[in-house]
Order: structure tokens, then C-alpha cells, then sequence
């Protein structure tokens, strides 16, 4: 009897290995992991880049959108090879904690106070980002990110300048999710929330929302890109996640990124700034 | 419509190839659970039936940490891939199998064994003619296992990525196009999904049913 069960599980471990082996043969091409935040991914900028990377390179990226906050601990543990994020405070501390190096600036846009047309909480008279967080903190419901992403962590600064303290808002809620969903959440629930330009821009057909509030310098969303530092990460893959920085930062690409979603939005979603 | 077809292709595959594996091992250890008797063997199968129930993103999750970078499997670099999503919807699928294989044999007259054995059938003798008695039962293990992780998604979506031509499936693709408000593409996404699960069904129902 169990002489028969031993050459079963012989089989089923054969059967495993046939299972694995595409992935396998998969596995020969070399391969990054890129965390990132999901507005680069619900804006479909990546959707263009990455497969145009793999090609030219050679290399497969595994793209993880997460938001800037998630994508940052990938890079702690080392189960990244390079982060493209948008969190500038935060990046600091994991650049001093030596978890990032090699960090490039690659494009900007901005963030954006949306809520719902007629405007409930009147906030698109006013003239500074101050006045209008407190305004909807007092007559409107407000939804957050709350995912520790780049977004979130904007967002929470506003606030801070504000000087409200989120957690005491009662009509403040956290989705957990990404700027995509979000957005149809703020949307249905006829809601205020921040949202960076790309996204708002990419989803605005489909939303009830309008912009209400922008252009403040306090609004600005820059996005750096990093290598996951080898030194401290044995795993990363240096050699290919520098290739793909070099891909992103290189001149055609940096002037594709100025005119992608031209076409179909009549504005720019990302502004580069590699080149300067 | 070729990336379509692809996620069509590439859900059939994993989920198929996890169902599969399932089978091999769950069908001769639900088989051994029920004919035989052993100190445990209650406490044994109130864990398998408990892991009937199991929730799919808390077999992910493990998954995903033994597999990650980080983990203590992370040098065998199978995170993010196909190879991980089957892995995690086997575990989800096996004690399905397991449980409905054993009841279902539980359920056969116990004097057709021991018929069986005055007649003089081998143990793998007697294991076909039993499990040819129990088949109404075995397809039902196979529909269900195949049901519960084709239509999972927070597994498939933490240890796969949802990666665009590599690791997205019917359902994270349905996840991915609500969240980027496609909602007609997600609801075309969804019938599909429920199209292919009704064929995949439907086949086994006629094996199932014939006589």
C-alpha cells in the first residue's frame, strides 16, 4: 500500500513539475518587480511603457500598483527592485534608511480638489487650500484614500496645514482602494475627495465630479523612481531595474510621456521632467 | 480581443491545472479517510471540513508571505506568477475534493466492500468499482472545486498581481476595469466568467449523469 502511494505521489509530482514548467521557461527571461502607485497603472500609463520596455529590452516587469506608501515597503523588505512613487516625505526616510538609492526625478502633475458639480460645500470660490479644507471638513462628506498611498499621504498634509484633525471628521471616509475606485466611490456618494490630475483626467467621463479647487503650489505631485539598493537587498535585481530607470528617463520616452492621453483628453496627464 | 481571449485561456489554465492536482490528491485521500478508521480520523475531517470553508485571501496571504522576496521561499522567485496562483487554488481546492470524495464514498453500502472482498477484487480493484458507485458524487467534487477558485479572487489577485498578460484572470480583470469605471467591459468580463463555468459544468454533469 504504501509502496503504491509513494509512486503516486511520484506522479502528482511530475504532474507539478509539468504545471510549473512554463513558468519555468518564463522564469529564464530575466524579470523585475516594479511596486508603483495605481495612478501610473488606472491612467494606463504603464499599459503603454512596460510592454514597449520588455520589448526593446528584453526584460519582463512585473508591475505591483499599490500606492506609494505599500510600494515603499516592498522596497524595505526587498521584494521590489524598483519603486516609481509618488510620496516625497516618505521617500526621504527610505532613502536615509539606505532601502533606496539611485533615485531620479520623472515627471509631475497635480493634485486635485473634485466633488460634485453644484458644489455643496462652496468651496470653488475660495482662494486658498486652507480655507477650502475646512470648508468641506464642515458642510460635506469628504472620501479618503486611506491606503497610506502618495494620495493619502497629500491629503493628510492638507489637513495638517488646515490644522484638523482627520480622525475627527465624521463624514471623513477611508476606502482603502485605489484613485480609480475612489474616485467612483467620492462619485456615487456625491463627495468631495483629492485626486491627482492623471487619474481624474483618465476616469472623467464616466464621473459626476468636477474640479473645484486646483493650481495651488500646496497641490504639487511629483513622481520619483528608485533602485532598490543591492547592497542592502541581495535579491534586487540592480542590473535590470537600472535598465528600466534608463528606459524611463531617456529622451523619446520622456517626450512620449508629455503627449500621452493629448489625444484623448485634449491635456497632458503627466508633465516630464527627467530631461531638465 | 487577443488579450480577451487570453485571460479566457490563461483562467481556464490555472484554475483547470489547480483543479486537477486537486483531484489527484484529494480523490485517494478522501478515498483513505472513508474506508479506513484511525486514532484522529474524526478530528481530521472536521479540519478538512472546516477547510471547505476556508477564505481564499487568507490562503493567499499566506501563500504570499511564504512565497515573497522576503519569505523563506522567496529565492525560488515564483511570486507574481502563474505557478503561485495555482499553488494557492490547489490549497483552496484540495480539502473540497477531500471532503465531498470522502461523503461520498462514506455513503456507498458498506457491505459493497466487503462483497467485493469475498469476491476476491485487489484493493485497486475494489477502489475503482467503489469510486465508478461514488462518481455522482466525485463530479460534484470536481464542479465544486473547480466553481469555488475559478470565481476567487483576493488569492488570485495577492499572490498573482494581476498582471497585465501574465497573471490576470476573468476575475481581477472584472476587479481592474470597475475600478477604472469600464463597467460594460467588467459586466462582459462576468458573463464570460459565468459562461465558463456553466460549459466546464455542464460537461461534467453529462459525464456525471450517463449510465
Amino acid at each position: 500500500m504504501y509502496r503504491k502511494l509513494s509512486k503516486y505521489f511520484l506522479l502528482i509530482g511530475i504532474a507539478v513539475g509539468i504545471a510549473a514548467a512554463p513558468n519555468a521557461n518564463g522564469q529564464a527571461k530575466p524579470s523585475l518587480i516594479l511596486g508603483t502607485t495605481t495612478s501610473t497603472q488606472d491612467t494606463g500609463l504603464l499599459d503603454v511603457l512596460v510592454p514597449r520596455f520588455e520589448k526593446e529590452r528584453r526584460i519582463e516587469v512585473k508591475v505591483i500598483a499599490v500606492g506609494s506608501g505599500a510600494a515603499l515597503r516592498m522596497a524595505e523588505r526587498g521584494d521590489a527592485d524598483v519603486v516609481l512613487v509618488h510620496s516625497p516625505t516618505s521617500e526621504q526616510r527610505y532613502i536615509e534608511s539606505g532601502d533606496l538609492v539611485d533615485g531620479r526625478l520623472v515627471m509631475h502633475n497635480d493634485f486635485l480638489i473634485v466633488g460634485p458639480m453644484d458644489d455643496p460645500a462652496g468651496i470653488r470660490k475660495l482662494s486658498s487650500i486652507t480655507e477650502v479644507m475646512r470648508a468641506i471638513a464642515a458642510r460635506s462628506i469628504f472620501i479618503s484614500r486611506g491606503d497610506d498611498s502618495g494620495t493619502h499621504a497629500q491629503e493628510l498634509a492638507l489637513w495638517a496645514a488646515a490644522r484638523i484633525d482627520p480622525k475627527s471628521l465624521a463624514r471623513r471616509e477611508e476606502t482603502g482602494q485605489g484613485m480609480g475606485a475612489t474616485l467612483n466611490i467620492a462619485d456615487q456618494k456625491r463627495a468631495y475627495t483629492i485626486t491627482d490630475r492623471g487619474t481624474y483626467l483618465a476616469l472623467r467621463k464616466k464621473l459626476g465630479l468636477a474640479i473645484l479647487f486646483q493650481s495651488d503650489p500646496s497641490l504639487r505631485n511629483v513622481y520619483h523612481i528608485y533602485v532598490v539598493n543591492p547592497k542592502k537587498h541581495p535579491t534586487v535585481k540592480a542590473a535590470e531595474a537600472r535598465a528600466f530607470i534608463d528606459f524611463l528617463v531617456s529622451a523619446p520616452i520622456q517626450q512620449w510621456i508629455a503627449s500621452f492621453g493629448r489625444d484623448v483628453y485634449g491635456e497632458s496627464l503627466f508633465f516630464p521632467d527627467a530631461l531638465h | 480581443m487577443t488579450e480577451l481571449l487570453a485571460i479566457v485561456l490563461r483562467t481556464l489554465v490555472v484554475s483547470g491545472t489547480a483543479t486537477a492536482m486537486a483531484v489527484l490528491v484529494g480523490f485517494p485521500l478522501g478515498y483513505a479517510i472513508a474506508r479506513r478508521r484511525f486514532r484522529g480520523r474524526t478530528l481530521l475531517l472536521g479540519f478538512i471540513n472546516t477547510g471547505m470553508g476556508m477564505p481564499p485571501v487568507a490562503v493567499g496571504l499566506v501563500v504570499w508571505v511564504m512565497l515573497v522576496r522576503s519569505g523563506p521561499f522567496g529565492g525560488l522567485d515564483l511570486i507574481y506568477t502563474r505557478t503561485a496562483m495555482v499553488l494557492a487554488q490547489f490549497l483552496i481546492a484540495t480539502p473540497i475534493v477531500v471532503g465531498f470524495t470522502t461523503a461520498s464514498v462514506q455513503a456507498l453500502p458498506p457491505r459493497l466492500a466487503d462483497l467485493l472482498f469475498v469476491l476476491g477484487a485487489g484493493r485497486l480493484r475494489t477502489m475503482w468499482i467503489l469510486a465508478r458507485e461514488a462518481k455522482l458524487g466525485l463530479a460534484a467534487a470536481i464542479m465544486a472545486a473547480f466553481g469555488a477558485i475559478v470565481s476567487e479572487v483576493g488569492a488570485s489577485m495577492i499572490v498573482g498581481g494581476n498582471l497585465e498578460r501574465s497573471t490576470r484572470v476573468l476575475t481581477t480583470a472584472i476587479v481592474t476595469e470597475t475600478s477604472r469605471g469600464e463597467i460594460e467591459r467588467a459586466l462582459v468580463l462576468g458573463l464570460i466568467l459565468l459562461g465558463l463555468t456553466f460549459i466546464v459544468s455542464l460537461a461534467l454533469t453529462v459525464v456525471q449523469q450517463r449510465r
